[in-house]
């Protein structure tokens, strides 16, 4: 196999994996970027929202050869240092329970306040019930990205 | 019940940390309080003598370290732990570290220490040992300044002489402090409620930052050195076994190490046992695993369907006698002679836990000792289960307790860590075991299916004279105890009774009877166990008769509860339901709800209450009901009384996330067997609530108590369901008795 070059949250890594493995497997098996979670491998959960090129996507049923040439950003590339201002907002609003959900919660919002700055109830609705919370976190969900929106953690 | 603390103290105990001195405390702490919710653990032990597990240290720089004993520290608990221990000490919270407790050399295990401790009052031990060692270090700075210690008050982690200002450092004062005298724990005082400084407010958690950057590390996110990654083929029927299989084509995988036959394990592990591919990857083990041609023996099991359950079930309703679990006076003949006679049958099915993160562990076996990392609520029972399997003592046994992306009492079993030990001593290799979703959703330990016959009768004055019940379900204790202790019926019964032999609803004449039906589903301890299902049957059955006699649901409801009634459960008497504090949530959800008032048409709201876990919640739901038979709802007021409150946005972030999760076993998921199998397979084919499926708006409101904390993990959930069903009813005038709901239920009833 020779080695796939990819660019994850602006670093560069080499691969030598399957090029058909899904880019979720890539990220936890093969680079040890955990944050990415594994809840369903069907595209029905969310989990395993990450960016490609900015798009939310899920990378349990994407291969990792169409991440080549491509911009992929994880939760762990969201921000350094917790200060996107939905990681901010999800600190405030208290969002997260058991907390495996929140990296692909927070990846498909970070995708939708791109394209929508000041998203609606139904806009937001619409976006996240791809994402799965067990725990039935969804109102924070919708305050935080509201919150997010108005651009303040307060 | 009478509690004692007894706590001791060592001088210049050597911690370790550079030999720094350290005033050390030893107590006890009883096991549920490390559980998310304090639900009686199975595994719990119940022994009249304990040794500490829990040590309160302050060293000479002032660091605070609470020490647990390993595998032992639940998640829910790493912000309330603290807080506990840091309002009696004065000291902040949010520094207080958690660790655990070394366990060679056993210097901790040998202070000596005792007490004993009352299930419900388990949060007064971390309160008792902060005020504890308050006091030494009160006494400590006194001794010092040669004043009397009442003319001395804490502060911010220091004792100030309150006249002169003059302050020392609870680090300073850690050296002398631990030379004194154990306080006698009777003269111990706790602060009252009014002067908590944080116990009772909102406040932050500290788990929260991990959980939105990807830092926290859940039990699928264990690595360890040279480990490889597996997942196994079981019999999709229960019972069943591999006869034969082809593993050529997984071989050829890239990446497939190993194809190996592991055996079932029985109870308590009962686990499927199956066939388990090997690899570097997680994707070549799922890819070789598909390339698996496998016979299997269907085993006998193989014939089960829910209709034919359904069948058993309502058969078995007709029959008599089943086992009398509760008898006050003569129930039937009341009935038969009371004016008013109504009779209802309701159904839930089997639900799975589905937690968002799937059924994982990590385990690594050698020759003497065994390392295992597992997303679990019970670490001992892994540790116990194991040691029997590998036939090694328990001390070779080492049980790492990683977070759980989500537990709902299916990470009570042990059956994946136990499968993870098999591939791997199969190996010789660590193994990461994965179970996919399919794997989660087919092989869980679901929450029972169920069947309620109720019947009662009312007077002219719509006062209940009889209430009769009959329950048919797949015991859960059948899953676990041994046939010997299964032929009396008592033990059958045991777990599916709570919320059904307890009614706080006033009948002179009572009856509940049991029976199981039988059924190769394995089924455990599902998120409020058998309240989840008893609780439906009778908040449901209420309402009917509310309507029989004509009034509203909420007066009758206040009604029938009667006066100020101290109600023990006759199966625990220390349990005891206080229809003050019951009627109170109903009052104050009703309240708050604008009860009463009129809604939009095809809209309707429903009440329903229940007392579970040492806690009262009443919820109101607000739904419409669509021309096309579905149903939204659009609002929830939750009224919330459990006691003392600790964090209450953790108790509004728990009734949130009951609500979710109750109406999707209500509205949207079930599990359904054919041909012995469980049908249902991913989120496609078991539908969760959704972010559009959810309340539009829910709001909690909590009653301020002072009343020993009861459980709010799991207590929101019984009474959603009927919620939901009784303002359905009120939204259309139809009855929906069976769950989950359905149009087609809703477009026929
Ligand atoms: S794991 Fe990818 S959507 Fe569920
Ligand atoms: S926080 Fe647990 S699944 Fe969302």
């Amino acid at each position: 196999m020779a080695p796939l070059s990819l660019t994850i949250n602006g670093k560069h890594y080499s691969a030598s994996v399957d090029p058909g493995t899904p880019i979720l497997w890539v990220l936890r098996d093969t680079l040890g970027l955990t944050g990415t979670k594994f809840g369903c491998g069907m595209a029905l959960c969310g989990a395993c929202t990450i960016h490609l090129d900015g798009e939310a996507v899920r990378s349990c049923m994407t291969p990792v050869s169409e991440a080549v040439g491509k911009k992929i950003t994880t939760i762990e590339g969201l921000s350094t240092d917790r200060s996107h201002p939905l990681q901010k907002a999800w600190m405030a609003q208290e969002v997260p329970q058991c907390g495996y959900c929140q990296s692909g919660q927070i990846m498909t919002a970070a995708a939708l306040l791109q394209k929508k700055p000041h998203p609606t109830d139904e806009e937001i609705d619409a976006a996240m019930s791809g994402n799965i919370c067990r725990c039935g976190t969804y109102l924070r969900i919708r305050a935080a990205i509201h919150q997010a929106a108005k651009g303040g953690a307060q | 019940m009478s509690r004692s603390l007894l706590v001791t103290r060592r001088t210049m105990l050597k911690t370790g940390l550079a030999g720094a001195p350290a005033l050390i405390l030893g107590f006890y702490l009883p096991r549920n309080l490390f559980s998310a919710s304090p639900t009686k653990s199975p595994t719990a032990k119940t022994s009249a003598v304990f040794s500490p597990n829990a040590w309160l240290r302050i060293d000479s720089r002032g660091g605070i370290t609470l020490l647990v004993e390993p595998a032992e520290i639940g998640q829910g608990v790493r912000t309330s732990m603290p807080m506990l221990l840091a309002e009696e000490l004065d000291a902040d919270w949010t520094k207080i570290k958690i660790q655990q407790a070394p366990t060679k050399p056993d210097i901790y295990k040998h202070l000596g220490t005792g007490g004993s401790s009352s299930v419900r009052e388990n949060y007064l031990p971390l309160r008792q040992a902060g005020a504890a060692a308050r006091a030494l270090l009160i006494t400590a700075a006194a001794q010092t300044w040669k004043v009397e210690p009442s003319a001395c008050h804490t502060a911010d982690g220091a004792v100030v002489h309150s006249a002169s200002k003059r302050r020392l450092t609870y680090g300073t004062l850690a050296e002398a402090a631990s030379k004194l005298p154990a306080p006698d724990p009777k003269k111990i005082s706790l602060k009252q409620p009014k002067d908590f400084r944080f116990l009772g407010k909102p406040v932050h958690r500290l788990d929260t930052p991990s959980k939105v950057d990807g830092s926290a590390k859940f039990g699928l996110d264990v690595k360890v050195p040279g480990m490889l990654y597996a997942v196994i083929a079981r019999c999709p029927t229960f019972g069943g076994k591999a006869v034969k299989f082809d593993d050529s084509k997984a071989k050829a995988v890239a990446g497939v190490h190993a194809v190996v036959q592991i055996n079932p394990v029985p109870s308590p592990a009962n686990t499927a046992g199956g066939v388990a591919v090997v690899a570097d990857s997680t994707w070549a083990a799922i890819k070789g695993r598909k390339a698996l041609q496998i016979d299997w023996d269907r085993g006998e099991n193989a014939s089960e369907n829910t209709a034919s359950m359904r069948k058993q079930m309502a058969e078995l309703a007709g029959k008599s006698p089943l086992y009398v679990a509760r008898t006050v006076g003569d129930a039937a003949s009341a009935i038969s002679k009371a004016p008013k006679k109504i009779e209802a049958v309701y159904e839930l099915p089997f639900q799975p836990h589905a937690t968002m993160e799937p059924m994982n562990c990590t385990a690594h076996v050698e020759k003497d000792r065994v390392e295992i990392w597992a997303p679990t609520q019970s670490p001992d029972w892994i540790q116990g289960v194991v040691a029997g399997l590998v036939q090694l003592n328990h001390e070779s046994v080492m049980v790492h307790e990683t977070l759980s992306g989500g537990g709902f009492g299916r990470r009570y079993q042990t059956d994946y860590a136990v499968e993870a030990v098999q591939v791997s001593k199969a190996v010789g290799k660590p193994v990461k075991l994965l179970w996919t979703r399919e794997d989660d959703m087919q092989h869980d330990f679901y929450r029972p299916a169920s069947y309620h016959r109720l019947s009662a009768g009312l007077d002219h004055q719509n006062k209940l004279v009889g209430w009769s019940r009959r329950i048919m379900s797949t015991s859960i204790r059948q899953i676990f105890a041994p046939p010997e202790a299964l032929k009396n019926p008592a033990t059958v019964a045991a777990q599916e009774l709570e919320g059904a032999v307890d009614v706080p609803y006033e009948s002179p004449n009572l009856q509940v009877e049991y029976s199981a039906v039988k059924s190769g589903v394995p089924r455990a301890w599902w998120r409020s166990v058998a309240c989840s299902f008893n609780s439906f049957a009778v908040e449901s059955f209420i309402d009917e008769l509310a309507a029989e006699a004509h009034l509203d649901p909420l007066d009758f409801r206040i009604k029938l509860l009667g006066g100020d009634r101290q109600l023990p459960n006759p199966r625990d008497k220390e349990d005891i339901l206080d229809t003050r504090r019951l009627r109170g949530v109903l009052a104050l959800a009703a309240e708050k709800s604008g009860w009463g008032k009129s809604l939009p048409q095809h809209w309707g709201r429903g009440i329903a209450a229940q007392y579970s876990f040492g806690s009262y919640i009443s919820h109101v739901a607000e739904v419409e009901v669509k021309p096309d038979h579905t149903v939204q709802v659009h609002r929830v007021v939750t009224a919330v009384d459990c006691g003392s409150i600790i964090n209450p946005d953790t108790i509004k972030a728990q009734m949130e996330s009951a609500v979710i999760f109750g109406l999707t076993a209500a509205m949207t998921g079930e599990i359904e067997v054919e041909n012995g199998a469980i049908k249902n397979g991913n989120f496609d084919d078991f539908p969760v609530v959704r972010m559009k499926q959810a309340p539009r708006r829910h709001e909690v409101y909590i009653v301020s108590s002072t009343e020993k904390p009861g459980g709010i993990g799991e207590p929101g959930v019984p009474p959603i369901a009927p919620a939901l069903t009784n303002a359905i009813y009120a939204a259309t005038g139809k009855r929906l008795r069976r769950l989950i709901i359905r149009p087609e239920d809703l477009k026929q009833a």
